[in-house]
């Protein structure tokens, strides 16, 4: 049977049909839907939960797969960053059933606060990883990973992109295998599973032989395979590259890789003795094209193919055209782009519980540290209003930083709900003991919004939203925490926000301020669309300042000023009722028919 | 019936652009079409310009992105969101835009002014041998739901293609939800009697 499948369905199918048995993770785009899917189509078969972060997850699995059950993480390419800790040991040990790890990698930076090239941790974590060209070979390389990961006893990490991730293309479906394995206790085997020194170093001798004996295994590897067409041109690629590379370079000769770690370096070399000219082209990072140079072969790389951002087949085009590389260009260029429109970036929703803090704080002009989630968008006009902005939880600890320094304003930061569960957490812990002082906004809008309000900690539900879990208050937490002062609001509420802060910037110590209100895109909740007077209003465009994507300038102006009056889009207002509490005239109003 | 075909569908984050091209892959795969589809979206979703490429090939799709200068048809839910990825297209491709404008933040705070109508429809003319625009998001509202503005325009876009009406039906009924299937059943009929 054929079906359409995303990258991450198909990643999701593919453990499936390896007989996956738990899957943990947490969200991130690109990678959240391999969790979603897994969780609504295949979750009566196997357990999937959202971990509180990476890192969490990937112990989690780890401990199942001691346990002998096949094993699944998910995570985008940051999270790495925070699981890496764990990674690390469970290749050491490896487990009594397969282990596998996905990464979705985000090379142009649609959703992420830096473009890292995740193949290095492989190099790093010694981990066989595996690239797929699209979501055919996206569920068999998953089925590939975990009979890898069961025949060398060492985890496998499957490399995606966003382009991989998100794009859909046709799958054939297979059939589940189940894991025989039937376990009933944990292996007492303190030389596999207890990484002290003494253990440790032999595990790390025992992994640089199996990473030895894989990249022999992977010179005969089926999903390593050479095309060979013109030999003026040899290319060397991976993953969805080898697309981009069919379409704009159709006549050379490839070397496409399936596993770009460990690398099967005499296929490589006799790839090499067979071209004029070897190219390695990848996206980001020379993470291959430096292992070819070490292994003596001479080959042209990110001299031509810059490492930032995506490598799409019209900048491989551009850049071969200018270099010289190709010399027809097959694209017609009689539609020239338009030059000079605006520009269409995201904003907060209409209904956003959000938009009351960002419009307090940008009115009384006071610093913000910010952190990861939809609210990052209180960053953008007419707001620019959260000042910082670094990585997963690290608001609340630059707002520490910002109290040691002693600078003499007063300054907050906005962290949602997910994030705070994340890794907020030990943030808040060390700036109570450490006496700090600042104003932590914490944003609940009941769930980790930005990813597809997925569960945490907080949330009533886990996994799938009828699924009920063990809710944790965060207003007693907080007090539990050694909090001074935790004060909760209504956030669509403008001046219970604004007295909220007030009271909290007063206090001296360490303050959260909890902005409780629904994301409007959770239950899509929307009640009668507000309608301007324009009889009333102004044009004095204090509504604009809320930054709201329904309200937009009208035609008519005021006679006196010039400055046109504002009208709302009925199609886009769900009724929030933000802008008419900041209209200094009351024009603002629900239209009763 | 036409060997390949490549679309590309723009719009407004939240209008329902995935979801339409989704259809439209899934058509195209009924249809005996190999078919690749690839989304810009991420944090687009909230509001952000969101464009979604779909590719038919029945020799196969390599990658699935359309090149500048190759695109058959670009189908649009917002004008402005059309004529950012007009040089998409190759020399007499066909535009189908709804007319429904939304202004995004630069506009609304001032810092740039959103094009003419009169930019609007020259910009169409000169890019398209063929333009078919109407205001797609008040069919929507009359209908009952603005969400199925975009349905409106797949209708016209099956129009202009040689791909049975079940399939179409099929298709829609696959990716909507149950109770949602009627009205958009209709604003896909209502978009068939545009044309």
């Amino acid at each position: 049977m054929k079906e359409l499948l995303s990258g991450n369905e198909a990643i999701a199918r593919g453990a499936y049909e390896a007989g996956v048995q738990v899957v943990t993770g947490y969200p991130g785009t690109p990678s959240s839907e391999i969790i979603k899917t897994m969780a609504s189509k295949y979750g009566n078969e196997v357990y999937v939960e959202w971990s509180t972060n990476e890192k969490v997850a990937m112990d989690a699995a780890a401990g199942a797969a001691y346990a002998g059950k096949r094993a699944m993480v998910t995570t985008k390419q940051v999270g790495m960053n925070v699981l890496m800790d764990s990674l690390l040991y469970t290749v050491y040990t490896g487990a009594e059933a397969g282990l596998v790890l996905v990464t979705a990698d985000d090379p142009g930076l649609f959703s992420s606060q830096n473009e890292q090239d995740n193949r290095w941790y492989s190099r790093l974590a010694k981990i066989p990883t595996f690239e797929p060209a699209d979501s055919m070979e996206a569920k068999e390389f998953m089925k590939k990973a975990f009979e890898l990961s069961e025949m060398f006893d060492i985890p496998c990490l499957l490399h995606s992109v966003m382009r991989i991730s998100h794009c859909k293309s046709v799958v054939e479906i297979g059939e589940r295998v189940e894991n025989p394995k039937v376990q009933e206790k944990l292996p007492r085997n303190l030389p596999k599973y207890n990484c002290t020194a003494m253990y440790a170093r032999v595990m790390h001798a025992k992994i640089e032989e199996k990473i030895k004996k894989i990249s022999e295994f992977a010179e005969t590897y089926d999903i390593n395979r050479v095309e060979m067409r013109d030999t003026k041109m040899g290319i060397i690629c991976t993953g969805i590259m080898y697309a981009y590379i069919k379409d704009v370079f159709p006549e050379a000769s490839v070397l496409k890789l399936g596993m770009s770690y460990p690398l099967p370096t005499n296929m490589i070399k006799d790839f090499a003795s067979k071209v004029d000219k070897l190219y390695v082209i990848e996206e980001l990072d020379p993470v291959i094209e430096e292992q070819v140079r070490a292994m003596g072969v001479d080959c042209v790389g990110k001299e031509i193919f810059p490492p930032c951002y995506e490598l799409l087949p019209d900048r491989l085009y551009d850049i071969c055209i200018e270099k010289g590389i190709l010399t027809e260009d097959p694209r017609s260029m009689d539609v020239k782009p338009v030059e000079g429109l605006p520009g269409r970036n995201p904003v907060l929703c209409a209904g956003c519980p959000h938009r009351s803090t960002y419009f307090v704080l940008k009115k009384h002009d006071i610093a913000c540290t910010g952190d990861i989630g939809c609210y990052n968008l209180g960053a953008q006009p007419p707001f620019e209003a959260q000042h910082t902005m670094g990585c997963m939880g690290a608001s609340i600890g630059q707002l520490h930083g910002l109290s040691i320094a002693g600078l003499p304003e007063k300054a907050v930061c906005t962290i949602g709900d997910g994030t705070f569960w994340h890794s907020g957490l030990p943030a808040l812990a060390n700036m109570v003991h450490n006496n700090g002082k600042g104003v932590v906004i914490l944003m609940d809008n009941a769930n980790t919004a930005m990813t597809g309000h997925q569960d945490n900690p907080a949330t009533n539900y886990r996994v799938l939203r009828n699924v009920p879990a063990t809710k944790i208050d965060m207003e007693n937490l907080c007090r539990a925490m050694g909090v001074g002062l935790v004060k909760t609001v209504n956030a669509f509420d403008v001046n219970e926000v604004e007295a909220g802060l007030k009271e909290c910037m007063d206090y001296d110590g360490v303050s959260v301020l909890i902005t409780k209100g629904e994301c409007v895109q959770f239950n899509k909740w929307s009640s009668t669309p507000y309608t301007v007077d324009s009889a009333k209003c102004i044009a004095c465009q204090t509504c604009l300042k809320a930054g709201c994507p329904a309200i937009m300038i009208s035609e008519e102006e005021n006679p006196k000023t010039h400055k046109k009056k504002c009208r709302i889009d009925p199609t886009q207002c769900n009724g929030c009722g933000i802008c008419s509490q900041v209209c200094p005239v009351k024009a603002i109003q629900v239209k009763e028919d | 019936m036409l060997n390949s075909i490549n679309f590309l569908m723009v719009g407004v984050g939240g209008q329902g652009t995935i979801l339409v091209s989704d259809i439209l892959s899934e058509v195209g795969m009924l249809a005996g079409y190999d078919a690749k589809k690839s989304d810009n979206m991420g944090l687009s979703v909230r509001g952000g310009a969101v464009s979604s490429h779909v590719r038919w090939n029945k020799d196969g799709v390599g990658c699935p992105l359309s090149m500048t200068g190759t695109v058959d048809v670009l189908v649009g839910s917002e004008p402005l969101e059309t004529m950012r990825s007009v040089q998409f297209l190759r020399k007499g491709a066909t535009i189908i835009s709804n007319t429904y404008e939304m202004q995004p933040m630069v506009v609304t705070s001032g810092i740039m002014d959103y094009p003419t109508k009169e930019e609007i429809e020259n910009c169409f003319k000169s890019s398209a041998e063929r333009v078919i625009t109407y205001d797609a998001t008040d069919i929507a509202v009359k209908l009952g739901n603005v969400k199925v503005m975009n349905i409106v325009l797949l209708g016209t876009l099956s129009k202009l293609l040689d791909i049975d009406y079940e399939i179409w039906v099929e298709a829609i009924s696959k990716y909507v939800p149950a109770k949602a299937r009627d009205i958009n059943i209709k604003a896909f009929d209502a978009g068939r009697e545009l044309i």
